[in-house]
């Protein structure tokens, strides 16, 4: 899967099918910090995947 | 998973409340959260104008945007910061969303009206954060003021509550304790009373609704906030919530039920009123005026013109 993250615009890939929790563990997000985006749609964390979707991460954190 | 109201397909899922919920009843879920808030907290009357502080930020225009559904006549306050192209883009983002949403709009250019947080910053020795505070505090309340506005609304969410009462403790700073509240009443006649009605849902779930809403926000974070303690704060709770559902909304919840109001009894109303803006405060300079005068004393002069010969 092909993975967008924001607001730093970073790209990476992901090999397999996979749920959106187990990705966020490989990538050391946790739920509820970052919004995983597919098509528009808000995916939940038991949500699953494919290998040749793209998704966008989107961090939820801001202050200073 | 399936929405808990509806039992159509959930998007988004809730781990304190142990809810999921759909696009449609989520929606609905935030607008009577802040409903709520704003009813048992006697934030806002309804005959009552708000001014809202706006930032361009997903919490700030998702707050302006309730309020509005809510029937509240809002007029939104943006203060131009001059940081940058984080500020023009934040400044762009605010005007679409009034004009949008044809909302009233008042902007102030820090940079006309004072100095440009730089500025600020680098002359006084100060970290951008501290002046950029100051300065945002200072013009929502004077403007509140000028303008006629009874109330003043801010978007700070519960994670920003969490993250700030934290910092507060860490180093038992009673006086700021004292003044963290939902609803901070006017200690002084040209104070409008500040209200937080959004300090009851998280960050993700203020940026769950700006997404679902199609609110356009500034996803970049201000080039200053790298480092932030506030930044660290946040982490760590992060990592508590995740391990403990629930546990930043018992801790804010809890610290204002119990402990915030013995900071507050201690407290003492502003018993001066600015010599240079007017504005109440302590001593005889409040400490923005104090700290645009240190700027000015810190600049360099402009070079003088050749003396003819």
């Amino acid at each position: 899967m092909k993975i967008r993250i924001l607001p730093e615009r970073n790209e990476l890939d992901l090999p397999g099918r996979q749920r959106v929790a187990d990705a966020l563990r490989q990538l050391d997000m946790l739920p509820g910090t970052v919004m995983v985006i597919r098509n528009d749609e808000l995916l939940t964390d038991d949500a699953w995947v494919e290998e040749n979707d793209t998704i966008e991460i989107r961090r939820v954190m801001s202050g200073g | 998973m399936k929405c808990k109201r509806c039992r159509a397909k959930a998007e988004i899922k809730l781990r304190q409340h142990n809810a999921a919920f759909c696009r449609t009843c989520f929606v609905f879920f935030v607008q009577r959260q802040v409903e709520r808030t704003i009813r048992q907290e006697r934030m806002i009357a309804n005959s009552e104008p708000v001014l809202v502080a706006v930032s361009g930020g997903k919490d700030s225009l998702a707050l302006w945007e309730i309020l509005h559904a809510l029937g509240f006549t809002t007029t939104g306050l943006h203060l131009a910061l001059g940081i940058g192209e984080y500020s023009a883009e934040s400044t762009r983002k605010t005007k679409a969303f009034a004009a949008q949403h044809e909302l009233p709009l008042i902007t102030a250019d820090l940079g006309e009206v004072a100095e440009p947080v730089p500025t600020l910053a680098r002359f006084t020795n100060r970290p951008p954060c501290a002046a950029c505070g100051l300065a945002k505090r200072h013009f929502m309340d004077r403007i509140a003021n000028e303008r006629g506005f009874p109330v003043l609304a801010t978007g700070h969410n519960l994670d920003d509550e969490a993250a700030r009462l934290l910092g507060n403790v860490m180093r038992w700073q009673g006086d700021y304790l004292a003044k963290q509240s939902p609803v901070l009443e006017p200690n002084h006649e040209r104070f409008a009373r500040k209200v937080r009605p959004l300090y009851r849902l998280s960050e993700y779930e203020m940026a769950a609704y700006a997404f679902f809403r199609g609110i356009d926000y500034i996803l970049d974070e201000c080039p200053n906030s790298v480092g932030a303690s506030q930044l660290v704060y946040k982490d760590a709770l992060n990592r508590i919530e995740s391990e403990m559902p629930g546990a930043k909304m018992s801790f804010v919840r809890e610290f204002f039920r119990s402990a915030q109001p013995a900071f507050a009894a201690a407290e003492r109303p502003p018993d001066h009123e600015c010599d240079q803006c007017g504005m109440p405060c302590f001593g005889s300079t409040c400490a923005f005026c104090r700290l645009r005068r240190e700027v000015d004393a810190k600049r360099p002069s402009p070079p003088s013109p050749p003396t003819p010969h």
